[in-house]
């Protein structure tokens, strides 16, 4: 089980929801509580989870992602909760 | 031994893993669906037979977890552990073994014997995806069998795995235990030994489940236990759950998912591997021209128009079919039958009831044609993606779209097109304001009213009234969400599965069920109602008898002018002193301050078993009894009834809020789950067009119109 021992700055995480089309992120810590966050979990959206911004919808909300290798669209505002670290810049 | 042994098995899995498509293969045509008791969520039974031996098949709802936080997920879990199926098969969809793996982990948990159906198995190997399943199933404990639902291959085979796994429950235990990490097993051992001081506990539930879902502050576990004397019990759990807390710095319930998904990510690093590059998928390519910036919405919007022109164009031809059918039996009982109440119950009570429940058969076949092949194609969920952001401004969700628009066709299909919705708050939400869009029921009175007070200015005062009924039901909805659904939202986490060809069978099973639904659930309260209500326009008897010939042509007339209408199962009656005329008379006060007399009262009255009856109440109460030449006596009628355009106008929006007609209560009623809705529904609907109808009177003369 690979639990993220890291060094970085909190700094250095951003919300998911500042996030460009193609960015390739790291969850660093999901946000809130509850239902909210135990659904959120459960679809995988855990510490130290991959990510890849696929796109925005036409409207520039929802977002999709692409996360464990299957697709998952979110509401911009509920992005805001997960904080992620960059990896690699976007194509567009 | 002339037994047939019986066993029970439930189909578990993720939405979109294809469980439908096994279920359909396993049971074939033997299938029936029902509601889980008392409540909305859908339930598919059937029965498979293989080697001579029968088993009941369950499909429980998709899920992507079982823990207790949607009704699906508590209902899945408790048939799981009430209903003690026999075996449960897990539909795992091949391609996205991590997520659906998941839920795995909590069957395990449930200690429910498993067997895994790796489905959709061809389309994980053309993404160049292998899996070592052999290995796979010794690591998780569970039987797997590769499938492809849809062209029924690994079915025998999964039903042999299913058949071994029945036989060898208790004789080898090969039960594996999930591995949380030594400090939450030793919190795990703490409740555990809690529970076991208690006698009974064990006997129904796992004790290591039980363990588990008390540190998760599971309610209704907890509400479960509370029953008992517990108190031991969950007092330790509160003392395990600070414990991990403290020692995790997260919350219990993300510290156990994060322990599953672990588990799940070191079983499959030994066991899959990707052979080729992970490039752009058919599905990828498909995507970015549906829901790009822009053709997303072109397209959504060319998908939208022809779903609504298939439904309500196409499906008008059946509909006059139907029409015909039905005024041609009942000339032919009036030729066979010497004039009696039976005849009239006969041709205007039963056949116009029946007529009235036939005409909405084709609509709804159509339409859940039309859905089902978008959600079996994996667009829908693009659709909720496009239309997301529109609909939560309004406090709905993206997939409410789909049913409002068809509310403009007809709102009985559309309520019943709520079912794609998931969470129960959008659906109750989404059924309500339904009725406020428009129906095409509804068009004729505007055309004959409009037609005769505004002239040349008709087109635009339809037009207001249908956006009028959308700003409505965007208030009204606004409203509701902030008394009745309060709380929490769910969050829009909306899974996009891959574009996939959908399949004849499932598409056609999907429709009929829809239609057998509606015939047997809605058909008789539809019929018995209608009998009712031509009951109380046809008493007390008149000396005269009238207008069933008037009735009939009506059918005819409306059948043929505009196809897009239903038969209308008008009362035949001789106006005032029937109980109808009755009941128009005593409520006039009440819409007298609208400015409408009895007369108008009684045709709104009749209004509430269709909204077109509303015309034919008018062509016999303002005394055309030739309809042939019906249209401009009525239209006399009219001008003598209503005193001025803004009564007119009043009159309209009255006819668009109230309730549209009895098939749409019944079908509310039906769907939302009791008939508090329905009584919610037709209560708000009157009193919003009383409200909407008199402020309109009201405005209109402080404008000095009128």
């Amino acid at each position: 089980m690979a639990i993220m021992q890291s060094t970085q700055n909190p700094l250095d995480s951003v919300p998911l929801s500042t996030c460009r089309e193609g960015d390739r992120v790291r969850i660093k810590k999901v946000k809130g509580e509850g239902a909210f966050k135990r659904r959120l979990t459960e679809m995988g959206l855990l510490k130290g989870a991959e990510i890849t911004i696929q796109k925005y919808a036409p409207l520039r909300d929802p977002m999709e992602l692409v996360i464990k290798g299957y697709h998952l669209s979110i509401r911009v505002e509920e992005a805001a909760n997960v904080l992620v670290q960059p990896m690699s810049r976007g194509w567009r | 031994m002339a037994v047939t042994s019986r066993y029970t098995i439930a189909l578990a899995g993720n939405p979109n893993s294809g469980k439908t498509t096994i279920f359909n293969q396993l049971t074939g045509s033997h299938q029936k669906v029902g509601n889980w008791g008392g409540v909305t969520v859908e339930k598919k039974e059937g029965v498979a037979r293989v080697n001579g031996i029968e088993y009941a098949v369950i499909d429980l709802p998709g899920t992507y977890s079982l823990s207790a936080y949607s009704l699906e997920e508590v209902i899945a879990r408790d048939f799981i552990i009430e209903g003690k199926p026999d075996l449960v098969v897990h539909v795992v969809d091949a391609g996205n073994l991590e997520r659906n793996l998941y839920l795995t982990t909590q069957l395990i948990e449930l200690g429910a014997p498993v067997v895994i159906a790796l489905n959709m198995f061809d389309e994980a190997q053309g993404k160049g995806l292998e899996v070592d399943y052999d290995h796979l199933s010794k690591l998780l404990g569970i039987p797997m069998v590769p499938t492809v639902g849809h062209r029924g291959k690994g079915i025998d085979k999964l039903m042999e795995a299913v058949g071994k796994a029945i036989d060898d429950r208790g004789s080898r235990s090969r039960h594996l235990q999930l591995p949380y990490g030594r400090e939450i097993e030793d919190e795990i051992n703490e409740i555990q030994h809690a529970i076991l001081g208690i006698g009974g506990l064990g006997d129904r539930y796992s004790t290591r489940w039980l363990a588990v879902k008390l540190l998760e502050d599971d309610a209704v576990v907890k509400k479960r236990l509370e029953l008992r004397s517990t108190d031991g019990i969950l007092a330790q759990a509160m003392v395990s759950r600070d414990h991990i807390q403290e020692m995790f710095d997260d919350d219990v319930e993300t510290v156990l998912t994060d322990r599953r998904y672990g588990f799940v990510a070191g079983a499959l690093r030994e066991t899959i591997r990707m052979s080729k590059e992970q490039r752009q998928t058919i599905s990828d390519h498909i995507d970015n021209v549906l829901t790009s910036r822009h053709l997303g919405f072109p397209v959504f919007f060319l998908f939208m128009w022809a779903l609504f022109q298939l439904t309500f164009s196409l499906g008008a031809r059946p509909q006059a079919w139907i029409a015909t059918g039905i005024t041609m039996t009942s000339k032919a009982a009036v030729a066979v039958m010497p004039p009696s109440l039976l005849r009239d119950l006969i041709v205007d009570g039963i056949l116009g009831g029946v007529g009235g429940v036939l005409v909405f058969l084709p609509q709804i076949l159509i339409l859940f044609l039309g859905i089902s092949v978008l959600e079996d194609t994996g667009y829908m969920a693009r659709a909720a993606f496009i239309m997301d952001k529109v609909m939560h401004t309004v406090g709905l969700h993206g997939k409410s779209f789909i049913p409002l628009v068809m509310g403009f066709g007809c709102n009985v299909p559309a309520i019943m097109a709520t079912r794609t919705l998931e969470s129960r708050r959008d659906r109750l939400l989404t059924i309500l304001i339904n009725p406020l869009m428009s129906c095409s029921a509804r068009l004729p009175v505007y055309v004959l009213v409009a037609g005769t007070f505004f002239g040349v200015a008709a087109g635009h005062v339809i037009f207001s009234l249908y956006l009028l009924g959308i700003a409505l039901a965007i208030g009204v909805g606004q409203i509701f969400r902030r008394t009745l659904f309060r709380g929490d939202a769910t969050p829009f986490v909306m899974e996009l599965p891959p574009y996939r060809i959908p399949t004849m069978q499932s598409t056609l099973i999907h429709m009929w069920e829809k239609g057998s639904i509606y015939l047997k659930k809605m058909g008789s309260l539809i019929l018995s109602f209608s009998i009712i209500i031509w009951f109380l326009g046809a008493f007390p008897r008149h000396s005269t008898s009238v207008s069933t010939s008037v009735h009939n042509t009506s059918v005819e007339q409306i059948a043929s002018t505009d196809p897009t209408q239903q038969v209308d199962g008008a009362p035949s009656y001789s106006p005032s002193d029937t109980y109808i005329g009755r009941i128009g008379h005593v409520i006039e006060p009440v819409l007298r301050p609208l400015g409408f007399d009895w007369r108008m009262s009684v045709a709104l009255l009749t209004g509430f078993v269709a909204k077109e009856v509303v015309v034919s109440t008018m062509g016999v109460l303002y005394g055309s009894n030739q309809a042939e030449n019906g249209q401009a006596a009525v239209k006399r009628g009219l001008k003598r009834s209503i005193a001025s355009p803004l009564i007119a106008y009043a009159f309209l929006v009255f006819v668009l809020l109230y309730t549209p007609c009895l098939a749409t209560v019944i079908t509310i009623r039906r769907e939302a789950g009791g008939w508090k809705w329905a009584a919610l529904a037709v209560g708000y609907e009157l009193v919003l067009a009383w409200i909407m109808a008199f402020v309109v009177v009201r405005a209109g003369h402080l404008l000095g119109l009128g």
